[in-house]
């Protein structure tokens, strides 16, 4: 019998009642007494040098309040990289800076060099276009194709950088000899190169800012679209304006997705601020969605050879993996982790091979920035290997399902530390396989395929073993790796007078559905209602700390946070409870919402506890203090590692190319799950995203640097006819060994696990079909690409 | 994007040449131009009014002559600000050769947009090129040329045979 409340159960999500009747209140829901309203000038070319700009005409239009050109922050810190990667040489990454508005150059569509605040928002637009044509860029050549880029040092995004290389990283540099001695004895060495296609994140909700300038304190406030407002106020306070912590307050109110694009800090968010303090006055901008192709950091964006050396029976002796992997036009702030820490590190995937290596260049294009987007580096290097593994079945003509089989890790070898230096903890990677092919039907394929055959349709099917590292992260391991920052996360619990709680955490939720939760886990903990409890996210002045939501970390971390809060809270009420009863201590037992003494029927309920501790007439003030409220920082001990089995049936339409997704089937291990609905929630957009990925999105720049998908006519979002009905099945649970929840992160599953799945699944249906000299087609999959491949 | 074409003139390469030199019949030549000043030594300044899919723009911007080989080729370039749609640039190089009793005009046109243009109107862009390049070059033709004769010459009525005399040969005296 599934449970009603509390962890395990599948409690309907309270934020959607006032997501889902308009009642959310946003960035840009938001109307200040005296705002004024900020317009970005973004460049229209790629590469170009600021020869001038003349304020004078937009400082005289109607409504205009101030102008801001990047001349005023040539002097306040950049914007900053998080990790600090070394090149294989020793040398540290080149760290150009990036500017709060661009100054002396241009550097990709859509870089903003000044910004005009006015009494609205037409006026700002109106006299941004005036300064528009009153600047004069002088065109440079664009650098868009990364090989090139490298090969040409006189054209260069930064002068300072000359091949514009950010760096040249080995994963693991002492690996290399061996891998490549590996690689010229094998048997058989499967090569592939393939690209994994530049992705726009397209939240929901584009991206927003209000500044507030409090001139009788000296307080600024800024309200914003933000997946983690406390890196958002470090990296402004100490980086980029100086502003003391203290003085500074970063709201984000209810966010409209971010698939990653959100987690970093932007210029705009600086220049409201600045803004605020100059007029004296609240200051708001607005990205209009034609801004957010242009400005959000893009994701993805690899092109990749990968090597697979194995025997002729298919078991794996080698993988060597090069990429170029595209920065573009400044470094965001994990674009530097990106390809390599969550990308390199997982490059064994599940699978026992005992030679990785893995070499990525970074380079800057004049193209706009490149930093995480969902799944975050694990989506190439599962869709490098799950492609290379389908690859070498085909050439050595053995059973893809076989192969995986005869390749995983084995439960007894966990603890498993693997090539590239992630030790994994525990897993099961042959009991999410057979729960893939049971409820996927593999053996019902054949018929499916004769079905589709006499509608002369060709049907291929796909698969995919993924895994990945999240719960991002451990501090100890990721400062090792680069980071500059901890990865821990923050919880307050505050039990208030009456028995409510009041959860302060310092994840981020835009979307995810921690309002309901988080107090799952405080109701299961404390034998308390759900409804007793609130959860308080998105504002710095109200939580204690926090790194915020990406890389699967809400609940492995900061629910975690929230569980350690909550340990403490209970020790808290035994002492209150001894105090009341007149018992000791150590007596005291806390079970479903009630501290009893040991032995007897003395008992106290946890509304008479949370009474007392803010009414403590006879407390001993010495070794008890009045109040209940308890904050945990919990740092892991390690990465989770979800992993899973992914199997995509597609039909083929030989003449036209089109490809559908017919079915999608995903068994995967998550370990412990507090909320099933919730957990199918999450795989089912994930995917969405990998098929989107798979066979729709791709951004485009042309040879000018010029974005050519610049909005939804011609940058395709998966619609709903798109997907299919997903099966999804997280009964294989190998809860996490290092966390005290058991649990491993769902959030970006889907999105890395799926596109391998897919395009194995159409090239398969091709070569049912007898075009067997079609080995691979980049993504998207489109019909003009698989019609040229099975026509080519 | 980059394309190639010719079409046959009927007026002798001096006409056509001396015509492409004439900042009226490249107001008249060129699409949805409003303005047009200037000269060939100088340059021009035009303006130009086109939709490219959704986006709508005036475009302010240069018109200049290079490679010039009298009577035998010249390069015209265009670079068009049309403020929040981004901007168009392109050039035509274009030759002039005898061609029985007419002359033969090649060019080959390359031309690029940026900004909102290339954003929202890339897809269309290539075929709007074309068109603009063959509607340029149509109009061009047929402002030389002035409209064609019919093939039974109808009786003439007085005025008709002044209307019917085109732009060019009044300017040239023809």
């Amino acid at each position: 019998m599934p449970k009603d409340s509390g962890i395990g159960a599948s409690t309907k999500r309270r934020e959607d009642v006032r997501f889902l009747s308009g009642k959310g209140v946003y960035t840009d829901d938001l109307n200040l007494r005296g705002q004024t309203y900020a317009v970005m000038v973004r460049s229209s070319v790629a590469h170009g040098k600021i020869v001038s700009i003349d304020t004078t005409a937009a400082e005289g239009m109607p409504g205009v309040v101030a102008v801001f050109t990047g001349e005023d922050f040539k002097d306040v810190g950049g914007n900053p990289a998080g990790w600090l990667i070394n090149s294989r040489n020793g040398e540290p990454m080149r760290e150009p800076k990036r500017p709060v508005l661009a100054h002396g150059k241009v550097r990709h569509v859509g870089d903003a060099y000044a910004a005009v605040i006015a009494e609205t928002y037409q006026q700002a637009k109106d006299a941004a276009e005036q300064l528009a044509a009153d600047t004069e860029i002088e065109e440079l050549p664009a650098i868009v194709d990364m090989a090139a880029a490298l090969a040409d040092s006189s054209n260069r995004v930064h002068d300072e950088i000359p091949d514009n290389q950010c760096f040249d990283w080995g994963w693991i540099e002492d690996n290399r000899a061996a891998v490549d001695a590996a690689i010229k004895n094998a048997p058989h060495v499967t090569t592939l190169e393939l690209v994994n296609n530049r992705l726009v994140p397209n939240a929901m909700e584009p991206r927003a800012s209000i500044g507030e300038y409090f001139p009788g304190t000296g307080d600024y406030k800024l309200t914003t679209t933000s997946q983690n407002p406390h890196l958002t106020r470090l990296l402004i306070a100490a980086f980029v304006m100086g502003i003391p912590e203290n003085k500074l307050t970063v709201v984000a109110p209810d966010v409209g997705g971010g698939f990653g694009s959100k987690i970093y800090h932007y210029g705009e968010e600086a220049v409201v601020l600045a803004a605020a303090k100059k007029l004296g006055r609240p200051v708001r901008w607005t990205a209009e969605r034609s801004e957010s192709f242009l400005s959000d950091a893009h994701g993805r964006d690899h092109v990749t050879k990968i090597e697979l050396a194995s025997d002729l029976e298919g078991n794996f002796i080698a993988f060597r993996t090069e990429t170029l992997a595209n920065v573009g036009a400044y470094l965001s702030n994990f674009s530097t982790a990106t390809p390599t820490f969550l990308h390199g590190t997982l490059m064994a995937g599940p699978y026992k091979v005992p030679n990785v290596y893995v070499n990525v260049k970074t380079v800057f294009t004049n193209t706009a920035p490149v930093d995480a987007y969902r799944g975050a580096g694990r989506p190439e290097a599962t869709y490098s290997l799950e492609r290379v593994i389908d690859k070498m079945c085909r050439e050595l003509n053995l059973d893809p399902f076989e192969v995986r089989r005869k390749n995983f890790i084995t439960t007894d070898m966990f603890p498993y530390t693997t090539p590239v230096g992630l030790p994994y903890d525990t897993g099961d990677y042959h009991a999410t396989l057979d729960k893939a092919m049971e409820i996927g039907d593999v053996a019902g394929f054949a018929s499916r395929r004769a079905a589709s055959a006499a509608k002369g349709k060709l049907r291929g099917m796909g698969l995919s073993t993924w895994i990945e590292a999240c719960g991002i992260a451990p501090s100890h391991l990721v400062g090792v790796l680069g980071s500059r920052v901890g990865l821990y996360d923050a919880a307050t619990v505050r039990v208030n007078a009456t028995g409510n709680i009041s959860v302060m955490v310092g994840a981020h939720s835009h979307g995810q559905g921690h309002e309901t939760v988080f107090p799952q886990i405080v109701a299961e903990k404390l034998g308390v209602p759900e409804s007793s409890v609130e959860i308080v996210h998105g504002d710095t002045s109200k939580i204690p700390f926090g790194m915020g939501s990406y890389g699967s970390r809400s609940l492995a971390v900061c629910g975690v946070a929230v569980t350690k809060a909550i340990d403490k809270i209970v020790a808290k009420g035994k002492k209150i409870a001894a105090h009341m009863l007149e018992a000791s201590e150590e007596d005291i037992s806390f079970a479903d919402g009630k501290f009893s003494v040991a032995g007897t029927d003395k008992a106290k309920s946890f509304g008479e506890i949370a009474f007392s501790a803010y009414v403590p007439h006879n407390y001993p003030l010495e070794t008890l203090e009045p109040g209940l409220e308890e904050t945990a920082f919990y740092d892991p001990g390690n990465f989770t590692y979800p992993a899973g089995a992914y199997i995509c049936e597609v039909e083929v339409d030989p003449e036209t190319g089109k490809v559908e997704v017919c079915s999608f089937t995903c068994a995967d291990d998550f370990g412990n799950v507090m909320n099933p609905m919730i957990v199918d929630g999450q795989v089912h957009g994930g995917v969405g995203q990998g098929i989107g990925q798979a066979l729709l999105e791709n951004t485009s720049y042309d040879e000018n640097g010029q974005l050519l998908t610049g909005s939804y006519m011609d940058y395709a979002m998966p619609r709903a006819s798109d997907v299919p009905f997903y099966k999804v099945d997280y009964s294989c649970q190998t809860p996490c060994t290092h966390n005290p929840l058991g649990v491993k992160g769902c959030g970006e599953a889907g999105a890395i696990g799926s596109p391998p799945a897919v395009v194995n699944a159409v090239i398969d249906a091709l070569h049912s079909g007898g075009h067997t000299h079609v080995k691979h087609i980049d993504m998207p999959v489109s019909p003009s690409r698989v019609w040229s491949a099975i026509n080519g | 994007m980059q394309l190639s074409d010719h079409r046959v003139i009927k007026a002798s390469p001096d006409t056509v040449w001396a015509a492409i030199l004439n900042p009226e019949i490249l107001k008249e030549a060129i699409p949805g131009c409003e303005s047009m000043t200037g000269s060939p030594e100088t340059g021009y300044e035009a303006i130009v009014v086109q939709k490219v899919g959704p986006v709508k723009a005036r475009f302010t911007g240069a018109v200049t002559l290079s490679d010039i080989v009298p009577g035998k080729a010249v390069t015209i370039s265009g670079e068009g600000k049309g403020g929040p749609a981004g901007f168009a640039k392109g050039g035509a190089k274009v030759s002039f050769t005898p061609e029985g009793n007419g002359t033969r005009l090649s060019y080959e046109v390359e031309a690029n947009v940026g900004g909102k243009l290339a954003q929202l109107g890339s897809r269309i862009i290539d075929g709007f090129a074309k068109k603009l390049a063959d509607q340029f070059f149509e109009n061009f033709q047929k402002v030389v040329e002035g409209p064609a004769e019919p093939e039974t010459p109808e009786p003439a009525r007085s005025g008709e045979g002044e209307k019917k005399k085109s732009w060019l040969k009044r300017a040239f005296g023809g």
